[in-house]
């Protein structure tokens, strides 16, 4: 048994991908930039591919850029908003934002910036009227996630973007390709990882934003360097595939992940997290009292289940997911749950029926019995 | 009443509470002093999930956070 359940931390290679990325190998090496037949080849795919993505999207082609990654994307979005309206020193943000923004954040602090975090109730969702009033004139920008990474729960993204003057940046990593990304944003950043290319991020800066490129000048544009076009075109592809297929994979989700919450709330001690609705389709979690995260994921790992965690026990770093900690929710014994389009029903299954006797029994290797 | 659990990671703290919980009366209370970040999130956790009331923080001599949990039942 080997079955992913983490999707969310980079889906399996879509098979449009694949097939992109291997046809394109061979046309899309050279860089785009120059002046002869190989870099002419390079560059029709690199504005085929802006077209494609931008279409999906929903979104012009000259508003869009690809970017070394999902990462570097966001980090573009944050920092490249607050460059291009300087006049202001101010970043408002949720609390509940991908690390990446938070760390943008705290390099936009670093340099005499001001940031403030905005909390959100126990579902993980921010309160329209609290963010709004936090975007006064000294604020430059603002970033709203479409939907939270760890926990599912959709965030007011249109009605935020409507009250604020400040540019939004949308978070819309795990919303692309698996639920429709809502209106009103600026500035958008998306991850192909996450729904099945590789590994390259793309990030859109709607016409009339003021924007302006964070990074050191280089005479390619706005992202340095060549652009990993093989990828890109991939990326590219693969995201108008899954949008094509989004309504029928995201029902299918919605399901399964309505089958993963039930079985997990009738598990003694377990709180299932996030908004039981309005929430992604992929992707849940939920957290077990008395039980050590990294233990049980090396549980269901070696019965062949791979998720992910955000307790502290399983973080590099030590702490708690600060996604859970915002929402005031237990963070022993977590586990995030998220499914891709070859997810299946018996995948699902397999894993509920071993999950209730795996907690027990890191339960009993803690002497939790009977507390 | 204290809980030591310095140095205990996550979720010992949690254990240590709930083995010590009925060592106080109803009405009384019990603190944590845990150095663990995910203390803090989850001995508030803890006491919603078990009916208990969480007072707050209080850190102690040595400035480890003290976390106090007033047993209900």
């Amino acid at each position: 048994m080997n079955v992913h359940l983490d999707a969310a931390a980079g889906a399996p290679l879509h098979p449009v991908a694949r097939e992109a990325l291997l046809a394109s190998l061979d046309d899309g090496w050279a860089d785009p930039g120059r002046l002869y037949g190989a870099a002419r080849r390079a560059a029709m795919l690199l504005q085929a591919a802006t077209e494609a993505a931008a279409e999906a999207i929903g979104t012009r082609p000259d508003e869009l850029v690809f970017t070394a990654n999902g990462t570097q994307a966001l980090h573009a979005a944050v920092l490249g908003t607050l460059a291009g309206n300087a006049r202001s020193q101010g970043f408002v943000h949720s609390a509940v934002e991908h690390s990446a923004v938070l760390h943008a954040a705290q390099a936009h602090w670093a340099v005499g910036g001001t940031a403030v975090p905005i909390g959100v109730d126990a579902l993980g969702r921010v309160d329209v009227d609290e963010f709004v009033a936090a975007v006064g004139p000294e604020v430059a920008g603002a970033a709203l996630q479409a939907a939270n990474h760890e926990v599912g729960t959709t965030q007011p993204v249109r009605e935020v973007a409507d009250a604020i003057f400040p540019p939004l940046i949308v978070d819309a990593t795990q919303t692309l390709g698996h639920a429709p990304v809502p209106g009103g944003w600026s500035v958008l950043a998306g991850d192909a990882r996450a729904w099945g290319g590789p590994d390259v991020g793309l990030l859109v800066v709607r016409t009339g934003t003021r924007w302006r490129s964070p990074f050191p000048e280089d005479d390619r544009g706005p992202i340095p360097g060549v652009p990993n076009i093989p990828a890109i075109v991939a990326a590219a592809a693969s995201l108008r595939a899954v949008v094509a297929e989004r309504d029928e994979v995201a029902a299918r989700h919605r399901e399964l992940i309505d089958r993963v919450r039930a079985a997990a709330a009738r598990i003694p001690d377990v709180e299932v997290l996030g908004d039981p609705v309005d929430r992604l389709p992929h992707i849940t979690t939920f957290s077990c009292l008395y039980v050590d995260g990294e233990a049980l994921l090396h549980r269901l790992d070696k019965l062949g289940f791979a998720v992910s965690s955000g307790s502290s026990c399983t973080a590099s770093t030590l702490e708690p997911s600060h996604v859970l900690v915002a929402m005031g929710a237990l963070t022993s014994g977590n586990i995030r749950v998220s499914l891709h389009r070859d997810t299946t029903t018996e995948d699902v299954e397999a894993f509920l029926a071993v999950l209730p006797e795996a907690v027990a029994a890191v339960r009993d290797e803690l002497g939790a019995a009977g507390l | 009443m204290k809980i030591d659990a310095r140095g205990r990671r996550c979720p010992l703290p949690i254990l240590d509470l709930a083995r010590h919980i009925g060592d106080v009366g109803i009405g009384e209370t019990i603190t944590v002093e845990a150095d663990d970040p995910a203390a803090r999130p989850d001995v508030a956790a803890w006491c919603r999930m078990r009916g208990h009331e969480y007072v707050g923080e209080t850190p102690a001599a040595d400035g480890t956070p003290g976390f106090v949990v007033r047993r209900l039942h």
